[in-house]
């Protein structure tokens, strides 16, 4: 499992599936026919498929990095995304696809870890698309059954004074984890504070 | 309400309440059911009521209309789940449940 803390920035595609020596990838080769058959029939043009992978693409760390720097230097802010996820982050020109982003805060106390293990929900709209080992059978499963032992494989040992909270997000509500902010916030800008803000830490597989 | 909770507004019909101590169902439905098997018969406590929401058993099929069915987030004890020495007794999980898959416990 990954556990590069670095990397948000790049915005890391890990490889979902890999392709055969000629090149060919399986899911690839039925897309390609599925689109020439419904540019052919007029239904699509190919600029508008380009179009809506743009918009698939444009989402990512960056906006729920933005959130949670909001939140950890402005109280007020905070108290109400922890009451209204999507309102709070629609407030600051985030737009939510989402029904509901419900916002889980860690405490010296308490860890938050996300999941879904009936498929792959994640909040996209504020997080882009999930990395491969979150839609993974085995963090599926795993982070309900072993979570403890899931973090540690992450790198994160959590202490045993720590309430471990597992949220299944297998319905209608999306999650994203407010992290601790780090000491020396007061000493830092916007701008820095939002790029010290990973992925790992927004699903809850860092701490 | 215990941190990492979130909080959320409730219709005056719905059934239950947050504090609730509830058992999740054990209906027998094929399909687009968005209960896991490892929380039926399970027993826990409502912690977040959650609005309403169409039915994602019929939406996968195509029917669209309603009604909305109330939605909780509701709270398990670990220990109680899985028999994994991995889980610590404060340890919890939370998961979405859909009104018609809940009973109070004990009735």
């Amino acid at each position: 499992m990954s556990k590069d803390h670095s990397d948000h920035h790049h915005h890391d595609h890990e490889a979902l599936v890999v392709e055969d020596e000629a090149g060919n990838l399986d899911a690839q080769i039925i897309i390609d026919a599925l689109q020439d058959v419904l540019i052919a029939k007029g239904l699509l043009t190919a600029p508008e498929v380009t179009k809506e992978i743009e918009k698939l693409e444009s989402k990512g760390i960056h906006l729920g990095a933005k959130v949670v720097a909001k939140a950890w230097t402005d109280p007020d802010y905070k108290a109400r995304l922890l009451e209204n996820g999507k309102s709070c982050i629609q407030e600051i020109g985030v737009p939510v696809g989402e029904a509901q982003i419900i916002v889980v805060e860690n405490t010296d106390e308490v860890h938050n870890l996300i999941t879904c293990t009936l498929c792959s929900c994640y909040p996209r709209s504020i997080l882009g698309q999930p990395p491969s080992w979150y839609i993974s059978k085995a963090y599926r499963a795993r982070t309900v059954r072993e979570p403890r032992s899931v973090l540690a494989e992450f790198g994160l040992e959590l202490d045993e004074d720590i309430q471990l909270i597992v949220h299944d997000s297998n319905a209608d509500m999306r999650y994203l984890v407010l992290p601790q902010p780090p000491e020396n916030i007061g000493s830092l800008d916007f701008g820095a504070i939002e790029a010290l803000v990973t992925r790992d830490q927004l699903i809850g597989v860092s701490r | 309400m215990g941190p990492g909770v979130g909080r959320g507004r409730k219709y005056v019909t719905a059934r239950f309440d947050i504090g609730d101590r509830v058992e999740v169902l054990s209906l027998e439905k094929e399909g687009h059911v968005r209960i896991p098997f490892y929380i039926r018969g399970q027993e826990g406590t409502v912690v977040q009521y959650c609005g309403r929401y169409l039915n994602p058993e019929n939406l996968a099929v195509g029917n669209m209309s309603g009604p909305g069915i109330d939605l909780y987030r509701v709270e398990f004890q670990q220990t109680e789940l899985w028999t994994s020495p991995d889980h610590l007794p404060q340890d919890r999980l939370i998961i979405e449940i859909y009104d018609h898959w809940l009973k109070i416990s004990g009735s």
